[in-house]
């Protein structure tokens, strides 16, 4: 047993540590881009579900049951390799020379939209959640249907889902990692590759796990300060 | 690509091979599942312990598991286990332990918030009758617990069946991995990954339905 020297220093280690520092930045960048585009989708699905047209309820409940239930991983591979066939020709060539980075994107976009089906059953919660008097006091004052839910309605859900969009982005987060298998070279993938030069995978994927750990409590910290900041008063909050 | 040029012949000539991919995917997914679960149960009265030398590591391990990538989990175990074996332990054990491992933290809180749901006054009841703490947690929490926590369960279970899509990382060739190496031959992306997604989306839908189900919802109509 225990016929392996351990050597941390791989992870410092010029040229890996620049590699896992670059992986660092491209697992961050990759999810907050995916966060951004999941928010704006995930409520306008949201919105979609509780519109008086059955129509649109219908396009957002079909978006969430598909998101939802195809694995993360099927929805990247076909993304990736599928979907620039169903282009025709002259786009998939521009895509493929143009777009330097075409598989963080992907990853971004793929991310983003699986997310999104996240996102917007949070967000659906908390519209749920809102007591009727609202709408009713909303629309007693005079505002028309848009204004009620752009101005009373949404900045009342979003103060209320604070702690669930914490979680959301934490898996979109933790996510981010299955981009590896379309070859982004986010932190993951570099621990993985890292091995692959020097033997060493045990230390690199422990010193990943470690990064996801950190930057997960950091994120956690400032939402917990800012659920406190914008709790809506007279609510039980969490925590005291 | 338009889709009269698709050709979904390629899935009809394939379809026995990736349909034995397909058992691999359950059989990893029920191991995981029941492995887990034990697991997982173990870790939900360990947080709920009043023993701090059983309630700290208890609740280092599920937010240690809860916080990284079941990905990482996967290569971790992968890289970990032949330190101390000597020799790789295989494609299927290495994932169905790291599944196993992970699942568990996610089963110990759903297990957890079941248990907490359950009176308090039953825990009373059954000191008063003389049980002991074991007999009480075994006899009375649990078999009222579970039933609690079923449609969680349930639906956890759907999120398993997903997750053994990430057995592809280390090679084992269950479902999606079989899809991708057909692909790799016949060059098909768009017809092979299409009806990948259909048969994990019936699936999945499936056991969606049965979790909502249990929920005491009934179907379509509570979506809308």
């Amino acid at each position: 047993m225990l016929n392996y020297t351990f050597d941390w220093s791989v992870i410092w280690r010029q040229p890996y540590g620049a590699m896992m520092f670059k992986g660092i930045w491209t697992t961050l960048g990759l999810s907050l881009a995916a966060w951004c585009l999941a928010v704006a989708f995930g409520i306008g699905i949201a919105t979609c579900r509780i519109y008086p047209n059955r129509a649109f309820r219908v396009l957002g409940l079909s978006y969430v049951l598909v998101f939802r239930n195809i694995p993360f991983l099927v929805q990247l591979f076909f993304w990736y390799f599928a979907a620039p066939l169903l282009l025709p020709r002259f786009v998939q060539t521009w895509v493929y020379d143009t777009v330097p980075d075409y598989a963080f994107w992907c990853g971004v976009a793929g991310l983003g939209m699986y997310t999104a089906s996240r996102v917007a059953e949070q967000f659906r919660a908390g519209l749920a959640a809102i007591p009727q008097d609202q709408y009713r006091a909303a629309y007693a004052t005079g505002l028309r249907p848009a204004q009620v839910y752009g101005y009373v309605i949404l900045p009342y859900a979003f103060r209320i889902i604070i702690p669930a969009f914490t979680t959301e982005f934490l898996t979109c987060f933790k996510n981010s990692a299955l981009t590896m298998t379309i070859g982004v070279m986010e932190i993951t993938h570099t621990a993985y590759v890292v091995d692959s030069f020097t033997w060493h995978g045990l230390e690199t994927t422990t010193a990943a796990s470690l990064c996801y750990l950190t930057i997960a409590q950091f994120v956690a910290l400032f939402m917990w300060r800012i659920e406190k900041r914008w709790a809506v008063p007279g609510l039980i909050r969490r925590g005291g | 690509m338009m889709l009269s040029a698709m050709d979904f012949s390629v899935i009809a000539n394939n379809l026995g091979y990736m349909a034995g991919g397909l058992w691999m995917t359950f059989e990893i997914a029920i191991m995981a599942v029941t492995g887990g679960l034990a697991w997982g149960i173990a870790l939900g009265l360990g947080r709920l312990s009043p023993i701090p030398l059983i309630y700290y590591p208890a609740s280092f391990y599920i937010h240690f598991f809860r916080g990284i990538p079941l990905i990482l989990v996967i290569f971790w175990i992968y890289f970990l286990v032949p330190v101390f074996l000597g020799r790789s332990m295989g494609q299927l054990p290495a994932v169905v332990l790291s599944f196993i491992l992970y699942e568990a933290a996610y089963f110990a809180e759903i297990v957890r918030s079941g248990i907490q749901a359950v009176p308090v006054g039953q825990k009373r009841a059954g000191l008063a009758t003389g049980l002991r703490p074991w007999q009480i947690a075994v006899h009375v929490i649990l078999p009222q617990a579970l039933k609690k926590m079923l449609p969680a369960l349930v639906t956890h279970c759907v999120v398993v069946f997903q997750d053994t899509s990430l057995a592809y990382v280390i090679g084992l060739r269950e479902f999606l991995r079989r899809v991708n190496l057909v692909d790799a031959r016949e060059a098909r992306s768009v017809e092979l990954y299409l009806f990948a997604a259909c048969v994990y989306f019936i699936l999945c839908t499936l056991g969606s339905f049965l979790g909502h189900y249990l929920e005491g919802r009934s179907g379509v109509k509570d979506f809308l």
